[in-house]
């Protein structure tokens, strides 16, 4: 049988599938891209697109702080659709313990270059005059930012075809095999690279990986322009967010381009159906409006559902696959792949190239997860 | 004679008859564009019913209300986003 054959295959055209497209473009490699459902359709179209800067670990930070100075390099270039918006975060403080956390963080951007300013009590209240009164205080990040996610992977994926690549739009991989993947129409397709960047599908793919899924639930609402001005996440969002196991919601509203407002957020494991599931997102919802008494007086449009791909560690898994020799990862960025896509595009490649990584890969790589071998 | 009751459509007072719909008093002021659509064109009643949302204005500082669906009262202030 014949075999279409390319320089790399990249499975998934999410956020970070068409970003590694790209890049694998840009260096000159013939790209397929295949993509079982539209492009941007999966976790990209389903979160919210905030591009922000973390410090759960030293590699996480690494990893949003260079990713967020690619979006900044490439921010005068996008489409006028991917409305990207520099509106910054505000973390809120709601208690003296929040505020400790906030000052925390204060310092650990600080030394690490990042500008942020601590909003006392009444700076917030005049920056955000719709949150409740009583708030402690709060930490603003000028430098974080919005888009819409799914306009951006087109942009990536139009970029990636400019270069002569090729779209396998609505068909799905079958199977990856030694020499590339086998798709469910029964075309095979063969590469000396191949990419899985499936997010919440990757594992269905490739066994064995440790990706599970994460969901989530989302709400927009009607246009309410200066609602809020910032993108506004709770700080108890990092007692409730950091346990893999609990059913939890956290405050975190973003406002549109369009005056509408996205609230979030809620994070569910082991569920694997994608219906809104309606105690989480009254939860929700009563969370937001705890911060945001009005709130509960503006209409909304719809609410929806996404899958996060969360790994145990909490960082994405970007290089070779540990016994596949042609194939690499790239998924498991759980709630941040919007923001790290771009940077997991250059480490990707970089190690596609044989080169040496803009910044340290270690702690991105898959074999990190290889199990202890088992001996009978 | 009908009873009447006065409203204010983006600051000029209108009179309409008691029990008219606010989307007909916008159409008595000559104003036809209700709201502006996100890439900015024109919507106005359409099912008149309360089902398509395109009506929607400003009543008493209170935005997205459906003006086909709300009654007229005395001096009611009705904001258009045309």
């Amino acid at each position: 049988m014949s075999s279409k054959t390319y320089d790399a295959i990249i499975i998934g055209a999410g956020i970070v599938g068409s970003a590694c497209a790209a890049e694998c473009a840009r260096e000159g490699l013939h790209v397929a891209i295949v993509e079982a459902g539209i492009v941007g359709g999966g976790a990209t179209a389903a979160g919210m697109g905030h591009l922000v800067v973390m410090d759960d670990s030293e590699a996480q930070f690494a990893l949003t702080r260079y990713s967020q100075q690619l979006w900044d390099e490439i921010s005068y270039e996008l489409p006028r659709e991917v409305e990207h918006d520099a509106c910054g975060t505000i973390w809120i403080a709601a208690d003296d313990e929040e505020l400790a956390e906030a000052r925390r963080k204060e310092k650990f951007y600080a030394d690490r270059g990042v500008k942020t300013e601590i909003l006392d009590a009444q700076a917030l209240a005049e920056t955000e005059p719709n949150l409740r009164p009583g708030l402690v205080g709060g930490l603003r990040v000028p430098g974080d930012s919005v888009i819409y996610p799914p306009c951006a992977a087109q942009y990536f994926v139009d970029q990636t075809l400019a270069k002569g690549a090729s779209l396998f739009l609505g068909v799905a991989v079958k199977a990856i095999t030694a020499e590339g993947v086998l798709l469910h129409d029964g075309t095979s397709l063969s590469a000396g690279v191949i990419v899985n960047s499936a997010g919440s599908s990757s594992p269905a793919l490739t066994r064995g990986l440790e990706v599970k899924k994460r969901k989530g639930h989302l709400v927009i609402t009607d246009r309410y322009p200066n609602f809020v001005r910032h993108q506004l996440v709770e700080l108890g969002y990092l007692k409730s967010a950091h346990t893999l196991t609990a059913e939890s919601v956290a405050f975190n509203i973003q406002p549109r381009r369009t005056g509408q407002l996205l609230i979030g957020s809620s994070r569910q494991f082991g569920v694997d159906d994608a219906q809104v599931d309606a105690p989480v997102l009254t939860r929700m919802l009563d969370r937001a409006i705890e911060y945001l008494p009005g709130l509960g007086k503006l209409s909304s449009l719809r609410a929806w559902t996404g899958f996060r791909a969360a790994t145990p560690d909490k960082l994405p898994l970007i290089g070779p696959h540990p016994e596949h020799e042609r194939l690499y990862l790239a998924t498991g960025h759980e709630g941040l792949g919007i923001t790290t896509s771009l940077a997991t595009a250059k480490l990707l490649v970089a190690q596609i190239m044989n080169r040496e990584t803009p910044i340290p890969v270690t702690p991105y790589l898959p074999a990190r997860m290889a199990r202890e071998p088992v001996h009978a | 004679m009908p009873e009447t009751v006065t409203l204010v459509v983006n600051r000029i007072a209108v009179e309409v008859p008691a029990g008219s719909m606010v989307s007909a008093a916008i159409l008595k002021s000559g104003v036809n564009t209700f709201r502006r659509s996100v890439t900015g064109e024109p919507r106005g009643p359409l099912c008149g019913m309360g089902i398509c949302f395109e009506c929607r204005v400003t009543i008493d500082g209170e935005p997205h209300c459906r003006s086909c669906q709300t009654v007229c009262r005395n001096g009611m202030d009705v904001r258009t986003d045309g």
